[in-house]
This record gives structure tokens, C-alpha cells and sequence, in this order.
């Protein structure tokens, strides 16, 4: 009996802040390198040595206060969050517990429904991510790799506003989005730039208080959030229903099985004995600083979205989708401008190419065809020289890699649109003449029957035809 | 031929030619051999030491010149120094070996010091008396059955014995001030910030510091206008100009006031130790200083405060020390909670757990605000009572420790005792603020330490009071009669 319980989730983010060096050290930050070849003394934890702030964090994490309309605290600080575990070397981790830098804020979700609700968030502060354990292929022992010791994180905690998997998937996403736009972090998921720890429980509909809750940890994909979220749920109710009581936990979602499962170490009680950090000094930010971090931010996906729809009178749901990569929005702006027809830009970009990134599994950074093309192309159609079917043929052979220009591609394959009467009542008498049972029907009243012949021009031409002349050539022919 | 015993005089004698960095490197070393029964030096890096002589002769003949250049000094072995053994007194790091030296250690090599070495101390700077080496006691060269005081007490003895010219220490709650009383030298613990900490190993991150120790105040403004300095790597540095500590010297101590500060006249203060800062103060009496009393109201509280926060840094600082990536290691752990669990039994001494075990206690949940915050809201008014202090008087005067060097063993089994050695030291480390301290004459054939403690960065007065007392009397110049074997 689903409507008898109320879901209440809410999600911790943790995003990896695209900085070149660690936040404490000066350590790479690359993905993929060779095991510990990225981790200095520092990210060792080896004795003596001491951390100190790569300053080029606060940019960032003052950009996504103020992409959520939080207060960026004048005065933050560190503290040590005490536990042993192999992949933390100094036996503490750096982070912010009681004054993080972003303080609320908030942000607009846009629901499948077309509505949209606004998600609170508690906070967002600064901390270093820990190396990784590796259990495989060490016979017995385990593997340490720190090369990820010590990355800048964002941790991102939002207030237990979601109600439903695919509204925290939306929330997810939404943050995605935004850190990308806001140049924080690269947001590559599969690398663990973004993870997420879900925050589930379930209560009586109507009940105020919050139920037990279990937190779902390091969940690296949208899809597996979303199954994570609901197979807690199901697990949850299930227990509720017969009778049972909800142990409050942290849970591991395994992809491979499909389901959570408590965690096995470290998680027995941790008291994590946090105390401010006295290596270092309390972080300062002025309002003079604040201020230089807002001018220099970009237009931010729902400001986007709003100017799309007012600017291009395009449709709101176009807009947003134009707007959730700040690359293809972009993208499609220069397409706009090329060819002076946004809603036929919005057509093309959104379904065309967006299609054709799909089937061959590629991103928006990587795409085969530039905006100077696509405008040109559109230029073509617009003016007549070409038909929509020639067009998407040639954005195929572009993307293909053809390097020709649109134009001289359309010479050479002698792909302009025929328009002259001359040439195109020809074409239709033979067609009429080859189709007499169908021409009958036509005359005594079928006039549905136009497109059929239109079509068989059309095919006849080689897509050249100009279909609109074809239309008046066959209705005026068969008048 | 006879070496010059201090820095200053080394400086001008190889200057002057009458010896070389070589000949006096090679006397130090001969002497730590001969002397090896007082277990100073943990390491003696005699080869690299000999040559670094041979460079900064070879240095001096061809013209060149540094402020400290063949000078022969000690470190303590706290500070990391590149390829060579580096333990903190612990036998957790008996193979450590650094791939990076600490700036202090970086600062005087740049000047042209020579290092002889790695000198004894108390584990991870946490004792009183040295008693708390992996490595064994270090003894007191003025009576070998008796502490040199910790944790710096190899520092203390090696410079009192004559086994280096100067040495580097470390202080969090009077680890250089203490050994150097009961050795009989001067040492100054700078203002918290004042040198960076870089590259030294940590006890109590918002305490340590370190300063240098050394027969002179003259000496001291030597080697602390090289060591002190904003480092971009230490962000507790901190970033003021280093004035010169050596001109500063010959500033007058008449027109100033000194404050004595009652609270540390009390009972618990040795009789003829007392008597010996009695005439010390009559000696800035005479070089025109006014004397006022003081009363700093919170600084009895400085003890219990000190052990509740020293110990909690402690225990994160030292969770580092798993037998993971570096250091000493169990035998065939059978599982990661043995590993760790063993190894840090086996690998960490009993004093060094009892504060890591202390400080664990006062930061979980649910004793944090009784003990750890109050000890913060203690510390505040320490400061504060500091604070009020310096509205009146330029400095502060008494003594450095209770009573003259105690006997090996005779306190190891009381712990409160123990401790109550910084019960005069630990006030200036929890404000943060210069503190010096200097032979002012012998009671029963031990020396006498007095503490001078002055305002924020404020180090130039004290080393210029100091070396003014010392221009008057020759207690800096007493030296342990020592046999050689």
C-alpha cells in the first residue's frame, strides 16, 4: 500500500572541484594516472609535514553558493574528522563541520510533470577526498592507490525536501548541471567526480516526524541512484509493513545485484572526535572578493532558459533543454545567429543532432559537425536552395566528416532545389500520366491524394524538387 | 688548540683564520665520542658533517660568506632532515628517513651551518626528562644521575656539555625552557608563528614551536634571526618582518618595567631556587629596570588546560603513525585491526598512549564541551590575564621550572609531578607569546633557570634583557666539570 507511506529523502553530493592541484598540496589532481604516482608527502600523511589551502577552491565554492542563492560565509573553517581506515593516511580527514562556507540556498527543479519544485539546501563545505582502497588482484592483502587523497571536494547537503527516486534524480541532476556551468567540477561521474549518499526513509502520510533512515553511500550514476533510491524504499516498506523497525545505517548499493547492503567496516558507531583544525587558519572572505566571483560567473541554466523562451519565442521545454549544457546551448545560439531562424535551429540542434549523438553514444564536446556548418546548412534551407531531405543527407556526410563547405558540397553534388516550372511540369505530367487510377480518384474528390504525388515527384527528383512548387504544379494540373 | 664554546666566537674565529670548520667539526665530534655515556644524540652524521665542514672552508677561501658558515650545531630529532634518520625519540620511526629536510633545518644549512647531528629527546616531545626515549635517557652533564629535563633535554645537554656549538629545540609546553634551566643555558621559545613548522614533527599543532638553545643570548638572536620567517607551507606562520635580534642586543634595560608575576612565587618553588631569581632581580634592579608586581589571575588553570588540549591534538596528530606507509610495522599482522593495533602498541611508548588515549577521551561525543572547549575558554583568559599584564610591565620575570634537575627514575612514577614541571612554562605557550630562559646561578651545585616572558613578537626584548643580565654576571659561562674518558 504505496500511499500509505510518505518517502522523505534527501541527498549529500559530494563534487570534485576541477582545481589542477590537490587542496592541500600541490599534487596533481589528474584522473587516471599510475597508482600513488600522484600523491606527494602531504597526501601521504608522512610526518612533518603540513597542509596549506590551494587558494583556487574558494573561487569555485563561492560560484556554487551563489548559483544557489545561499549566504557564502565571511569566516569558515576546518576541522579533523577523526578514523582510521587505510585509504585516509593521516588518520583524520580535513573538512568543514561547524562553519562551512556556503550556508542554504536553494534550487528550482523541473518535475517530469512539467512543474517544477524547489528543493532546499542545508549547506555546502569543503573538504579533501580520501585515496582509494583496492581489493582486487592483491592475494589476500589490499591495494592503496592515493592518488585521489587530498582532491578538493564540495559536499553539497540538501534539507529532506525529495519525496520520490525520480525527484532526487532530478535534484542530482540539476546539481550536475549546475557545477558543470558553473565550471566547478567536470561533473564526470563514471571517474567518481560526482557521487552521491541518498538519505531515505519512510513515514506514515500525514506523520511530521521523520522516520529512521539509512544512507545509501557513493552512488556514481543517475540510473543506479534512482534503482539505489527505490530499491531502499521497497526494502523499507517492506520491513515497516510487517511489523518491523528501520536500524539506522549506512547501506551499499551494488549495481551488480541490484539491491543495498549494510556496510561492513568503519561504520559500527563512529564517534568522529571532530575538533577545529590547527594547522590552519580560519578562511576569510570579504564581500569585495564575493562580488568578483558573481561578475565573472556565467548566465546560469534557468536564467538561460528564461532568456531562450523570451529572446527566440521559443517553447519553455525546448528552451530548458537547450540550457541544461552550457556547450550546446552555445552551440545553438551560433546556429541561430548563423541562419537567422531559431525555431528551425531549435528543430535541427534538438532533434537531429541531439538524435545523432545518442546513436553513436558521443558528448556534446565531441561533436562531429560545428555550429559555422549547421548554420550554413540551415541558411540553405531557409533560402530555398536545398530541401529539408537533401539537408539532413549532407548533415550525414558531415558528420560523417565530410570537410567540403555546405556550399560547395551542394554544388558538386548538384543538390540545389529545382524550383523552375520549366523543369518541374515535366516531371509531374509524367508522374499523373503513369498514375491515371489514382489522377481519377483525385478529381472526383480524394484530395488527400496530393501528397502522394507530391511524394512521387519528389522521390523522382532526387529530393531536388522544390516541394512547395510541386504542390502548386500538381493541385493546378489536376484542377 | 682551544675552539671558541659559543657561536659568536666561532663565527670570528673561523673568520679570522685560527681555525677551520673542518678541525672544529672533528673536535665536536671526538667530544660526542668521548662523551657518548650522557646519550645525547640519538644520530651523529659524522661523514656529512665533515664534508659540509670541508665545503664551507672551501666556501671561505674562495671568498664567500654566510652569517653561520661552519658553524657545528645540533638538531633535534624532531626535525625531518632529508636521507637521514629522523625518529622523534620513538621507535615508531627507528627506520624513518625523510625525503625533505624541515625549514628550520633548511634555514641554517642555507646559513652555513654545519649538522653533527640528531639530538636525543623525549618521544614525540612528550616528557619532562628525557626518560621518555626510545633511545634511552639522556643524562644531565652536571650530575649524571639526573635528568636534563625534556623534552629538548639532548639539545640542553649536548649544548651545556659542549657537544655542539648550538642546538635547535622544540617547545609546546616548555620543552626548550625546561631542559635549558637544568642545564644551564639559554633558551628561547619564539612566539607561535614566529618560526615556521614545517618539517616538524607534530605533538600539538596550536603549541609547538621552535627556537634555538644555546650558551648566549648573543647566540640565541644569531640563530633565531636565521631560523624565524613566514613560510608559505606552514599557513600558522607568520608574516611580519624578522628585525635584527643581534643589533637589538645593546638596547638598555633601564626605564623598563619587569613584572614579577606572583602567582609564580608560590609554594611548590624550590627555597634556593627562589633565592637565586631573587638576586637575578636584583640585578635588572641595578641595570635601572623598575619591578612591579603582577598578578595573572587564570594561570593556575594553565595545567589542566594544557593537558586536555596538547593530548587531543596529540591523538589525531599521531594517528598517522599505522604501520601503513611508513615506520615501525607488527610481525605478520593477521588483519587490518591487528596491524594497526599492534603496531602502534608495539611501535608507540606508555607516555606517548597515556595523552594520545587522554586526548581521544576529551574530543568524543559527549565530553567535548566539558573538557576540550573549556580548556579553549581557559586558554582565552590566559591570554586575556597576559594581555593586562603587558598594559604594565614590558616583560615578565620568574622562574622557568620548580626546583633544579631531578634524579633519573625519581619521578617516573608519578605522573602529576611530572607534569607540574611546566606549571611556570605552559601559561606563555598557551598564549602563544616569547619566552626565554636563562641561567641566573646554582643551587646545590645544579643551575638555576629564570623565565623571561614577553609580548606577541616581541623576542628582541627579551634577548636584549637577557643579554644585557649576562654582560653584568657570568652564570651563562658556568660549565659542568666533566670527565672524559
Amino acid at each position: 500500500m504505496m500511499s500509505d507511506w510518505e518517502v522523505v529523502i534527501g541527498l549529500e553530493i559530494h563534487a570534485q572541484l576541477n582545481t589542477r592541484s590537490k587542496i592541500f598540496s600541490g599534487a596533481s589532481t589528474r584522473f587516471g594516472a599510475e597508482p600513488n604516482s600522484q600523491a606527494c608527502a602531504i597526501d601521504l600523511g608522512f610526518p612533518g609535514v603540513l597542509p596549506a589551502v590551494n587558494q583556487a577552491v574558494y573561487p569555485k565554492a563561492v560560484a556554487f553558493g551563489l548559483g544557489i542563492g545561499a549566504s557564502i560565509s565571511h569566516v569558515s573553517a576546518f576541522d579533523r574528522k577523526n578514523y582510521f581506515y587505510p585509504d585516509l593516511p593521516k588518520g583524520y580527514q580535513i573538512t568543514q563541520m561547524d562553519r562551512p562556507i556556503v550556508v542554504g540556498g536553494s534550487v528550482e527543479i523541473p518535475l517530469e510533470d512539467g512543474t517544477s519544485r524547489e528543493i532546499r539546501i542545508t549547506r555546502a563545505h569543503l573538504e579533501e577526498d580520501a585515496g582509494k582502497s583496492l581489493h582486487e588482484d592483491f592475494h589476500g592483502s589490499s591495494g592503496i592507490d592515493l592518488n585521489r587523497a587530498g582532491t578538493p571536494l564540495l559536499e553539497i547537503v540538501s534539507e529532506p525536501d525529495l519525496r520520490s527516486a525520480s525527484e532526487a534524480v532530478a535534484y542530482a541532476r540539476y546539481i550536475h548541471q549546475l557545477i558543470r556551468y558553473l565550471d566547478v567540477s567536470d561533473g564526470e561521474m563514471a571517474e567518481g567526480s560526482m557521487r552521491c549518499d541518498a538519505n531515505v526513509s519512510l513515514r506514515r502520510v500525514g506523520s511530521s516526524e521523520l522516520g529512521t533512515r539509512t544512507e545509501t553511500k557513493n552512488v556514481n550514476s543517475f540510473r543506479f541512484l534512482e534503482r539505489a533510491i527505490d530499491h531502499e524504499i521497497s526494502r523499507q516498506r517492506g520491513i515497516l509493513e510487517s511489523g518491523g523497525v528501520i536500524r539506522q545505517e549506512t547501506r551499499l548499493y551494488d549495481p551488480d545485484r541490484d539491491e543495498t547492503r549494510p556496510m561492513r567496516s568503519k561504520e559500527t558507531a563512529m564517534d568522529y572526535r571532530y575538533f577545529p583544525e590547527p594547522d590552519l587558519l580560519p578562511v576569510e572572505i570579504d564581500d569585495a572578493f564575493i562580488e568578483a566571483v558573481r561578475n565573472s560567473m556565467p548566465e546560469l541554466p534557468r536564467e538561460k532558459a528564461a532568456r531562450f523562451e523570451a529572446q527566440y519565442s521559443i517553447a519553455a521545454a525546448d528552451a530548458r533543454t537547450l540550457s541544461t549544457d552550457p556547450l550546446l546551448a552555445d552551440y545553438f545560439e551560433s546556429v541561430a545567429a548563423l541562419c537567422g531562424d531559431p525555431a528551425m535551429s531549435v528543430n535541427w540542434v534538438r532533434v537531429e543532432l541531439l538524435a545523432r549523438l545518442r546513436r553513436d553514444g558521443i558528448e556534446v564536446p565531441a561533436l562531429p559537425v560545428s555550429p559555422e556548418q549547421l548554420g550554413a546548412l540551415l541558411k540553405r534551407i531557409k533560402d530555398q536552395t536545398i530541401s529539408g531531405k537533401v539537408a539532413k543527407d549532407i548533415l550525414d556526410a558531415l558528420w560523417r566528416g565530410e570537410t567540403a563547405s555546405v556550399d560547395d558540397y551542394i554544388k558538386i553534388h548538384s543538390l540545389t532545389q529545382v524550383s523552375d516550372a520549366s523543369s518541374l511540369e515535366p516531371l509531374v505530367d509524367r508522374i499523373i500520366a503513369g498514375n491515371p487510377k489514382q489522377a481519377e480518384q483525385y478529381r472526383a474528390g480524394k484530395t488527400k491524394l496530393l501528397g502522394f504525388f507530391v511524394g512521387q515527384v519528389m522521390k523522382e527528383s532526387g529530393g531536388k524538387a522544390n516541394p512547395q512548387q510541386v504542390n502548386e504544379i500538381v493541385r493546378s494540373r489536376l484542377g | 688548540m682551544t675552539y671558541a664554546e659559543t657561536v659568536a666566537g666561532q663565527i670570528s674565529d673561523l673568520a679570522a683564520g685560527k681555525y677551520s670548520s673542518e678541525e672544529l667539526t672533528r673536535h665536536y665530534l671526538q667530544r660526542i665520542e668521548a662523551l657518548k655515556t650522557l646519550n645525547c644524540y640519538i644520530t651523529v652524521t659524522s661523514e656529512s658533517a665533515l664534508a659540509a665542514a670541508r665545503r664551507a672552508d672551501s666556501a671561505r677561501a674562495a671568498g664567500h660568506s654566510l652569517p653561520l658558515l661552519g658553524v657545528p650545531i645540533a638538531h633535534k630529532d624532531i626535525f625531518c632532515t632529508r636521507n637521514e634518520l629522523t625518529t622523534a625519540g620513538s621507535r615508531m620511526l627507528y627506520n624513518f628517513a625523510p625525503p625533505y629536510d624541515a625549514m628550520v633545518v633548511d634555514k641554517l644549512e642555507k646559513a652555513g651551518a654545519v649538522m653533527l647531528g640528531k639530538t636525543n629527546m623525549d618521544e614525540f616531545a612528550m616528557g619532562s626528562s628525557n626518560e621518555n626515549s626510545f633511545y634511552g635517557p639522556v643524562r644531565n652533564p652536571w650530575d649524571v644521575t639526573r635528568v636534563p629535563g625534556g623534552s629538548s633535554g639532548g639539545s640542553a645537554a649536548a649544548v651545556a656539555a659542549g657537544l655542539c656549538a648550538a642546538a635547535t629545540g622544540t617547545d609546546t609546553g616548555g620543552s626548550i625552557r625546561q631542559p635549558a634551566a637544568l642545564c644551564g643555558i639559554t633558551g628561547l621559545k619564539p612566539t607561535y608563528g614566529r618560526v615556521s613548522r614545517w618539517g616538524m614533527i607534530a605533538f600539538a599543532s596550536s603549541l609547538d614551536q621552535a627556537g634555538p638553545m644555546t650558551q648566549t643570548a648573543m647566540d640565541a638572536a644569531l640563530m633565531l634571526g636565521i631560523m624565524a620567517g613566514v613560510d608559505p607551507r606552514d599557513s600558522t606562520s607568520i608574516d611580519s618582518p624578522v628585525p635584527d635580534y643581534v643589533s637589538s642586543l645593546e638596547t638598555p634595560v633601564s626605564g623598563m618595567t619587569i613584572g614579577i608575576c606572583e602567582d609564580f612565587m608560590a609554594e611548590g618553588l624550590d627555597t634556593a631556587s627562589e633565592v637565586r631569581i631573587a638576586d637575578a632581580i636584583r640585578v635588572f634592579e641595578s641595570l635601572g629596570a623598575t619591578i612591579k608586581p603582577i598578578r595573572l589571575p587564570h594561570v593556575r588553570y594553565s595545567v589542566p588546560a594544557y593537558y586536555v588540549i596538547a593530548p587531543a591534538e596529540a591523538s589525531a596528530n599521531l594517528s598517522r603513525y599505522d604501520g601503513v606507509r611508513f615506520g615501525y610495522r607488527c610481525k605478520d599482522p593477521a588483519s587490518l585491526e591487528d596491524l594497526y593495533k599492534r603496531s602502534r602498541s608495539e611501535g608507540i611508548g606508555p607516555e606517548v598512549q597515556r595523552r594520545i588515549m587522554v586526548g581521544a577521551f576529551t574530543l568524543s561525543a559527549g565530553f567535548y564541551d566539558a573538557y576540550y572547549r573549556k580548556a579553549q575558554q581557559v586558554r582565552r583568559l590566559i591570554s586575556n590575564d597576559f594581555k593586562s599584564a603587558f598594559d604594565q610591565v614590558d616583560f615578565l620575570v620568574g622562574p622557568t621550572s620548580p626546583q633544579p634537575a631531578f634524579r633519573l627514575g625519581e619521578k617516573s612514577d608519578d605522573q602529576v609531578s611530572m607534569y607540574l614541571q611546566d606549571i611556570y612554562t605552559i601559561g606563555a605557550s598557551l598564549a602563544g607569546l616569547p619566552a626565554l630562559s636563562m641561567p641566573v646561578g646554582l643551587a646545590a651545585g645544579l643551575p638555576v633557570g629564570l623565565q623571561l616572558i614577553g609580548r606577541h613578537l616581541d623576542e628582541a626584548r627579551l634577548l636584549g634583557a637577557a643579554h644585557q643580565f649576562q654582560s653584568r654576571t657570568h652564570w651563562h659561562e658556568a660549565r659542568p666539570e666533566l670527565e672524559i674518558s
